[in-house]
């Protein structure tokens, strides 16, 4: 087969994945958050609730798909699509078995830091072309917010690259060992934070901070289109939380077989329970102040782990 | 700290390059305007360069329709006033009506409505907390808050049997004693308040995103909190020590034991630790209420169903979740009122919005709007 059907086959892969993770995802948010909030979250649809989303998501599809009369019509259709497309094809690179992605190219750790980036056009597209005030200032804050978060996340990454020898997902993956644990958890936490940051989640969700932009780009969108955006949220998280998990813990701490398998789920799932912990936490923060703590904090944070990284290598 | 507007070299045209402010409408349907408030902010670039509250949303003229009814039938007008705190505008308004016509008030009646208006305060500062807690993301907070309010509406709801609209306090008196047991509930909630408060404290004041969020936003100094008419929580978190409960007294407060919460910065935090603190100094008044309360009736005897004061007017005022609330009335010796006025403390503490937000961002006005902790039924009356 060519390559390019293999790609396509795997893109479907990807985005099959992704709508599930995001229906079991929106259940376990709201479950979370309902147990942090005194309350039972869903409970009605189904066991425990778990249809509830499934049935919104029925809701969504039907309900009217509204183009704003002021707004730009072919970009405003088009922007779910374009945040959609490159945060589903970061999980390509997500090397689910130890020396094995579904795309192991060379440079792989790069395709999932570049190509998830591309969502900022789209973010900022879709603000600009509402010809909506607040989704304007959403869209331009998103486009401020995930540039300069790119550049601590990068750094982190950078430190799995070099202990790894290799940009290859898989190999970093291979090459793990628990030691790694110990040397690296400054560059996790930089990489948990800036991956909040970068998908746009509390205390970072300025771009959509309903309290003063009401819904921040997404305000004008509805129906389905919304639904894509809030898709690719959730597949944002899943990406995120699936590759930390495999490439800062090892997968299930590179142990091999099913074990390890359930270990690799688990520790994925952790990482996303405790960005939704963070998110129904904390207040919000403000522009400038995330500003600061992304170039005052947190990157030094991450040059930081570089050196330390640099001072292990020559001992290997 | 805030911009200086008229020192900052303005991102307004920098190099001869033709820019605009922007305006942005926020209401009068936005989460953050807690109910129908409208501010028309003129932003240069992030920076707020004037911000002008718009109102007259709620307007339902209850001043105007007070005249065309009964002294009795006004009480639930002030019902709609402050709906977060009705009891207090029941109490105002039958101070001003008791001042008028010359009625005694039971002394029974008069603890009972010492305590409701303490149990309301509560209420009312963890709905004004919980707000401005929502309005800086912190949603958590706000369904802790919503819970503790929820227990006081409970114990209103089994006083009077409404949950929002109480109609309770009544020229001469409250509409309905106790039940049994009532003032346990009330001794129960004031346990499991005081419990719950450190753990709210830390929650949401401690963090460090709520300190940089509210430390030094929208400082209102004591002259101008003075000068603008300001009071309540808004007024004291500048340092004015202001009280109507302890510098006019009136029914039974002067003989509590209770302290005035007064800030130092008048700041966002300031305002909003001032509420948090004078909750704990509501549970000690309710304390010594239920213990100091007697028997006897809860109405004035033999008061007509018609009041007809003599001609003249009448001003009364109360201590409010929100600062000092007023009622003027006029009688023409009739058995409706001639004209009555209400002295809103939101309406004036309002008004200071556009001098706190200038110079600070967009996500700052809604913290300071929420700080402010305005009420629009009170506000457009």
């Amino acid at each position: 087969m060519s390559p390019l059907i293999i790609g396509a086959l795997w893109g479907l892969a990807a985005a099959m994945l992704i709508a599930i993770a995001a229906l079991i995802g929106v259940w376990w948010e709201r479950k979370v958050a309902g147990r942090i909030q005194l309350r039972y979250g869903p409970q009605e649809a189904g066991p425990a609730g778990l249809l509830q989303t499934l049935s919104d998501t029925i809701k969504l599809v039907l309900k009217e798909d509204i183009t704003p009369t002021q707004a730009d019509p072919v970009i405003f259709r088009a922007m779910p699509f374009l945040v959609f497309v490159p945060t589903a094809s970061a999980l390509v690179v997500v090397p689910f078995v130890a020396g094995w992605a579904p795309l192991d190219i060379q440079t792989g750790a790069l395709f999932f830091l570049a190509v998830p980036g591309m969502s900022v056009l789209g973010i900022l597209l879709a603000g600009w072309a509402s010809r909506n005030t607040y989704a304007s200032i959403g869209g331009v804050r998103a486009a401020a917010q995930m540039v300069s978060y790119e550049l601590p996340r990068t750094l982190s990454v950078l430190a799995l690259v070099i202990l790894a020898g290799s940009m290859s997902t898989g190999t970093i993956r291979a090459e793990w060992r628990w030691w790694w644990i110990p040397v690296l958890a400054l560059g996790f936490l930089v990489y948990f934070i800036a991956s909040i940051a970068e998908l746009n989640r509390g205390p970072f969700d300025l771009p959509e901070a309903e309290s003063e932009l009401v819904a921040g780009y997404f305000a004008d969108y509805s129906g389905i289109r919304w639904a894509i955006f809030m898709m690719a949220e959730y597949g944002g998280i899943v990406g995120a939380s699936l590759f930390g998990a495999a490439t800062f813990l090892g997968g299930g701490l590179g142990i091999p077989g099913p074990a390890g398998a359930v270990l690799f789920v688990v520790f994925s799932a952790l990482i996303a329970t405790a960005m939704i912990w963070v998110k129904w936490t904390f207040p919000r923060m403000r522009p400038d102040q995330l500003m600061g703590f992304a170039w005052k904090v947190l990157t030094p944070m991450a040059l930081v782990q570089i050196v330390i990284v640099g001072a292990v290598v020559p001992w290997l | 700290m805030p911009v200086d507007i008229e020192s900052r070299s303005s991102a307004l045209d920098p190099d001869g390059m033709p820019v605009e402010e922007l305006v942005v409408n926020v209401g009068p349907s936005h989460p953050s305007t807690h109910g129908v408030g409208r501010v028309v902010v003129h932003l240069d670039g992030d920076v707020v360069v004037r911000a002008d509250p718009v109102i007259g949303y709620l307007h339902r003229g209850i001043e105007k329709m007070a005249e065309n009814r009964t002294y009795l039938q006004v009480v639930p007008l002030t019902d709609r006033l402050d709906y977060v705190g009705s009891m207090y505008a029941n109490w105002a308004y039958c101070r001003a009506v008791e001042r008028l016509a010359g009625i005694r008030v039971p002394e029974r009646a008069e603890y009972l409505r010492v305590i409701v208006c303490e149990l309301q305060r509560i209420a009312s500062h963890m709905m004004g907390l919980g707000a401005a807690a929502a309005d800086t993301g912190a949603f958590t907070f706000f369904v802790y808050a919503f819970d503790q309010r929820e227990r006081v509406v409970e114990l209103f709801e089994e006083l009077c049997g409404a949950r929002l609209t109480y109609n309770y306090v009544r020229p001469g008196g409250v509409s309905y004693d106790a039940p049994e047991g009532w003032t346990d509930a009330v001794l129960g909630f004031v346990a499991s308040l005081r419990a719950s408060l450190p753990e709210m404290d830390k929650l949401f004041f401690g963090n460090t995103i709520t300190r940089s969020r509210t430390k030094g936003i929208g400082v209102l100094s004591a002259e101008d909190a003075v000068a603008w008419g300001a009071s309540g929580p808004v007024a004291r978190a500048s340092g004015v020590n202001w009280d109507l409960r302890k510098h006019d007294p009136y029914s039974v407060y002067p003989r509590m034991d209770f302290d005035i919460v007064v800030g130092e910065n008048g700041d966002s935090y300031d305002r909003g630790r001032c509420r948090l603190f004078e909750c704990y100094e509501s549970c000690r008044i309710l304390e010594q209420a239920i213990a100091q309360m007697g028997g006897g009736p809860v109405k004035a005897e033999g008061l007509a169903r018609l009041i007809a004061p003599p001609p003249g007017d009448a001003y009364d005022h109360i201590e409010s979740a929100r600062g000092s609330l007023g009622v003027y009335l006029v009688s023409d010796g009739s058995v409706r009122p001639y004209r009555m006025h209400v002295r809103s403390p939101a309406f004036c503490n309002l008004a200071l919005l556009g001098r706190l937000a200038v110079g600070h961002t967009l996500s700052d006005l809604v913290v300071i709007m929420g700080s402010l902790d305005p009420v629009f039924g009170e506000i457009d009356r």
